[in-house]
């Protein structure tokens, strides 16, 4: 369109293009083709033990769980936010994106130290049974609080778009607040809703840092398919963490490409 | 598309339909007030509580008195520098391909930038491993000209610059879509150079947008643990870095040490997020002006 008018275009495409190269693409291809130098058997041998099964269980069940918590707290967060007031409002609101500044280390550090038996809440929770510190229950937790932002930040601004008439117009024509509610705002909501969900549940399959803290990592009971990556390249098997590697990679790709077409879905309905 | 770029409108006033009973307004506030506190504020407050839990003299001894935590406190300020710059040039490379020209494969190369968020960063870290550690694709080349990129500070650089690719980017394309070309139109049908035109009209234009970018990148890339733990080696005094001393001194049971190295952490974070709230309040008054 302004190919002729403004400068610049082969000089920043190509340099764009380069940096892709050569910090993404390049690295990316040699990974997948890592992997093709197993045979398929072996490739199925690295990929289906019972150790990496269970790895995969773990990280898959833990991210939904957290997915599924976000969810509900997120929209409860998110729609307080924008309907209510309440004392320091902008303190809750602003320290919501806590968790996308504060590094996973950190997080992972503090929630260990949090719920172990003399912890501030493990003193209270270990005596009721419930151990939230190195069991599958502290990796749920500490992964509801990487992702606890994305549903806030993805309903807020749907919410705050709203309409105040559509609202009128139901009550208008004598539904309860709680029908409204069900039948009216929150199928508007569902779009959004499901796109941070899937955008917790992504950031949660590939996370790390925190959960090496809180889990224990023990193989076959804590170990998520990060750990297990890094525990087989420590071991100095390549092909076999590559392997492992490029499902949870092919696992990813599916959740970006579902957020992808969820995103073209809610720009369709909105417009 | 991330939540991470986006930013809050103001809301409109409320209506009488739009109001909730009192007790459904305070029961759902209580509980979301309540959510937030325990998720975020409580353990904020209990890493600055363990830091500081053998007194202030004890917190600055084992930031400053160690000489490894000393050194990854450095290495940090090394690293963290290079990649957000790498990616501050990257993204105005990118957002300018992008939202001044059309050309074929153009949403295929956003999504492409979009594609370290999608990456585990510990996959990231083993794609590095795989070209250029001793057993890699490079590795043999690499070693025999004496360059070492893992175990060492170009692979820290390399691994961190990838988790922050698409930070400046992602910021960058809407502020410079929402901007339009016509003052950069405008500079150069006046006889203004490709130079001159970038930094006299280009920058000013969307430098709040880039600075908000390069504090959250910043965060981000002070911050990354899985992809940096892969390549670095942990070798203490060499390759650490602040969250991976941070792991260090938690395995030898040094509490207070981990804690001191992560309240520095944890205020980078709060720092990032006053930043970000600020930075906000100011383009959304120039968005009213």
């Amino acid at each position: 369109m302004n190919r002729r008018v403004l400068p610049g275009f082969t000089l920043s495409l190509s340099y764009t293009l380069l940096y892709l190269m050569i910090l993404v693409l390049i690295p990316l291809a040699a990974c997948f083709w890592k992997a093709t130098s197993l045979s398929l058997d072996e490739f199925i041998a690295a990929v289906w033990t019972e150790r990496a099964l269970a790895a995969y269980r773990l990280t898959f069940g833990a991210s939904l769980a957290a997915a599924t918590i976000d969810l509900v707290l997120g929209l409860l967060i998110a729609w307080v936010l924008v309907r209510y007031d309440f004392p320091l409002k902008r303190l809750f609101d602003s320290i919501v994106d806590l968790p996308f500044a504060l590094p996973t280390a950190v997080a992972g550090l503090v929630y260990s130290s949090l719920y172990v038996e003399n912890g501030w809440l493990g003193q209270f929770l270990v005596p009721l049974g419930i151990q939230a510190a190195y069991s599958r229950l502290a990796i749920v937790l500490v992964l509801s609080f990487i992702g606890l932002p994305f549903v806030v930040r993805t309903v807020q601004p749907v919410l705050e778009s709203f309409d105040a008439e559509i609202e009128e117009a139901a009550a208008c024509l004598g539904a309860t607040r709680w029908q409204t509610f069900t039948r009216v705002l929150l199928p508007s909501l569902y779009p959004a809703l499901l796109t941070g969900f899937a955008l917790t549940f992504a950031r949660a399959l590939g996370e790390y840092g925190s959960v090496v803290f809180v889990s224990g990592n023990m193989p076959f009971r804590t170990e998520i398919a990060p750990v297990l990556i890094v525990a087989r390249l420590e071991e100095f098997a390549y092909a076999e963490a590559t392997a492992t590697a490029v499902v949870l990679l092919l696992g990813s790709f599916t959740v970006l490409a579902i957020i992808n077409a969820l995103e073209r879905w809610s720009q369709s309905h909105a417009s | 598309m991330h939540p991470e770029m986006v930013r809050k409108g103001g809301g409109s006033p409320r209506r009488a339909t739009q109001e909730d009973p009192a007790i459904v307004r305070w029961g759902l506030t209580l509980l979301a007030v309540g959510a937030i506190s325990l998720l975020i504020i409580v353990p904020v407050v209990q890493v600055f509580y363990q830091a500081f839990s053998h007194g202030v003299g004890a917190y600055l001894e084992n930031l400053f008195g160690d000489r490894d935590t000393r050194h990854a406190i450095m290495l940090t300020l090394i690293v963290s520098p290079i990649a957000v710059l790498l990616n501050v040039i990257f993204g105005i490379a990118a957002a300018w391909a992008i939202t001044r020209f059309r050309f074929p494969g153009r949403t295929i190369l956003t999504t492409l930038i979009d594609l370290p968020f999608a990456i585990s960063p510990v996959v990231a870290g083993l794609m590095f491993v795989l070209l250029f550690g001793l057993q890699g694709y490079f590795g043999e080349w690499l070693q025999s000209h004496g360059i070492q990129i893992i175990f060492a500070l170009p692979g820290l650089i390399l691994a961190t610059t990838f988790v922050t690719v698409p930070f400046i980017a992602r910021e960058l394309i809407p502020v410079m879509e929402s901007q339009g070309a016509d003052e950069d139109l405008a500079a150069v049908s006046l006889g203004a150079n490709g130079w001159q035109m970038f930094w006299h009209v280009t920058l000013p234009n969307i430098k709040w947008g880039l600075l908000y970018g390069i504090i959250l990148c910043n965060a981000r890339a002070m911050g990354e643990f899985g992809a940096v733990s892969v390549v670095s080696g942990n070798i203490a005094g060499q390759t650490d870095t602040m969250p991976l001393r941070v792991e260090k001194l938690f395995q030898e049971y040094n509490t207070p040490g981990s804690f001191a190295v992560a309240s520095l952490l944890t205020f980078l974070a709060l720092a990032t997020l006053l930043v970000k709230v600020i930075l906000e309040r100011k383009t959304a008054t120039i968005q009213r002006d």
